[in-house]
């Protein structure tokens, strides 16, 4: 199996399963449990949060634990916007945020606030001068992703920081995508809120964190126990936490060389790509993304039907649009990246990871060629729709 | 997230089952039969249909020789169901008179390749009302040579 998939979820690392496995052996404890062995359960919690904090660049009173990366994007919006409800009502976002985001931002349009969505460029990068437009006095909250999940482009967040820190607006970006990728610690990005999420960079799934900038307004939105400061009730998913951390170790201390040992290979990837196959368009070719996302728009096919066409010879790709899912919709960041329905239905998205080598590319390329030429000789359509 | 695939591939192997799609449908989409398209002499009807909600596409052509389909070809832009089910329409209409043609459903279509996903359903609409089209346009042809 050749496995170029990893934006959806990558292997555990095994120094990080290793780092578990004695919690869901021996010490099972509850960290809030008050004799020593829940104690040596809150030790190994405050520990990895100690290590994230490291890695970050910041406090460890400014890492709260959650269960994922939806969990942490619902936790910045609706408890900024639960906490500023008195202040304002408008929150600013992009058209090409992860659904964690869109869907969140939707769900309190109806709950009475006024949501933006930014437009992107050709190239997928957020429009600047309509975002510092979009803002005004009842503005409480900017999100807006740091690299995109379907195409890599990464967005200026460190300059949408510098206008939203001006404006007293808090400021969360996702970055689920280019934690552990770029050699960037998260406080740095200048966001006052920024998820990011184990089991992107190599940990468990299950366990995430929100990093939270001193002072910012926050609310929790579930109710339970202090757990979190307060601010995520719910008993700790302690081995998950210590992995996500034993991970993150791993992937910031190695994000500088792995990124250009992955860079080559995408490169290397997209030039056979285009050389090889007629009527491909690479997405966001021109903007700065992260080094092993690759988003491939081919004419006149389906990309459910490539998709199927690598399985079939064991690779794991995905498409750029939903409609895998069985949702007809085509991808919703290509389309606002300006692409035609027809393009957008013709995209898949290979992202590559530390497993990779250039044998799994070179037999991507080729396995991708057949599948495409195949395709293309069943279709119904020529040319540009 | 376009992130989670439906995938419930045994862990690792690479034959396993495919996607949400069952090994009929897999072969139907791998060697689709009946593919390309009939020559303008040879073509006694021809029909084609988009789903616009989806963006699919589906072009088809008949042959029909003493009543019964002799010749069918098609061509499909979509997803791995519409292919397949527009492959397995093809085989099921080859040699059928055309009144058995016209009884063809969807439901027979599906039932063939031992059922789709549910949310593919609608891709197996596309080769039926393909060939309906091409029927209507061959007695069209029959009535106004």
């Amino acid at each position: 199996m050749i496995y170029l998939d990893h934006n959806a979820t990558t292997p555990l690392d095994p120094l990080a399963f290793e780092a578990m496995v004695p919690f869901l052996r021996e010490r099972w404890g509850n960290p809030s449990s008050p004799y020593r062995f829940g104690a040596q359960a809150r030790l190994a919690v405050e520990q990895a949060r100690q290590r994230i904090a490291d890695l970050s660049g910041c406090t460890r009173g400014e890492v709260v634990f959650c269960s994922g990366g939806t969990e942490a994007d619902n936790l910045a919006l609706r408890g900024v916007v639960l906490a500023l409800k008195t202040k304002g009502n408008h929150v600013v976002t992009t058209s090409i945020e992860h659904h964690a985001v869109l869907n969140t931002c939707r769900a309190l349009e109806k709950e009475g606030c006024r949501v933006t969505y930014l437009p992107v460029s050709e190239e997928g990068v957020v429009e600047m001068a309509a975002l510092a437009g979009s803002l005004c006095d009842e503005t409480i909250l900017v999100t807006v992703m740091h690299a995109n999940n379907e195409t890599g482009v990464v967005q200026p967040v460190e300059e949408i920081a510098a206008i939203t820190r001006r404006r007293g607006i808090v400021f969360h970006t996702d970055a689920v995508q280019s934690a552990g990728k770029l050699p960037r610690r998260i406080a740095e990005l200048g966001a006052d809120l920024v998820t990011f999420s184990g089991h992107k960079l190599y940990g468990p799934k299950g366990a995430a964190a929100l990093y939270v900038r001193e002072n910012t307004p926050l609310a929790a939105i579930t109710t339970g126990g202090p757990h979190e400061r307060g601010l995520r009730a719910g008993t700790e998913n302690v081995a998950a936490i210590v992995g996500f951390a034993a991970a993150a170790a791993l992937a910031f201390e190695n994000a500088e060389t792995e990124g250009r040992r992955l860079r080559a290979l995408r490169d290397r990837l997209e030039l056979q790509v285009s050389s090889a196959v007629p009527g491909v368009k690479i997405n966001g070719e021109g903007a700065p993304r992260v080094p092993n996302t690759s988003s491939l728009s081919f004419r006149d096919i389906d990309g459910e039907s490539i998709v199927l066409g690598l399985d079939v010879e064991g690779i794991c790709a995905s498409t750029g649009s939903a409609c895998s899912t069985g949702d007809p919709e085509p991808s919703h960041v290509l389309r606002a990246m300006g692409l035609s329905p027809r393009e957008a239905q013709g995209s898949i998205r290979l992202s590559l990871g530390r497993e990779t080598c250039q044998e799994d590319v070179d037999t991507t390329v080729r396995t991708l060629t057949s599948t495409v030429a195949r395709l293309r000789r069943i279709s119904s359509v020529r040319g540009p729709a | 997230m376009a992130d989670e695939g439906d995938t419930n591939r045994e862990s690792g192997g690479s034959r396993g089952p495919l996607l949400f799609y069952n090994e009929v449908v897999i072969d139907h989409f791998v060697n689709p039969r009946n593919v390309g398209e009939l020559s303008e002499g040879d073509t006694d009807g021809y029909g084609m249909v988009g789903d616009p909600t989806c963006g699919d596409q589906m072009k088809l052509w008949i042959a029909v020789h003493g009543g019964r389909i002799a010749k069918i070809a098609f061509q499909s832009f979509g997803c791995p169901g519409a292919i397949a089910t527009s492959s397995m329409l093809t085989a099921l209409a080859e040699g059928r008179t055309i009144d058995e043609a016209r009884r063809l459903t969807d439901d027979d279509v599906v039932e063939a390749l031992g059922g789709i996903p549910e949310k593919k359903r609608h891709c197996s609409q596309l080769g039926v009302r393909a060939l309906q089209a091409a029927i209507e346009d061959w007695e069209r042809r029959r009535e106004h040579p």
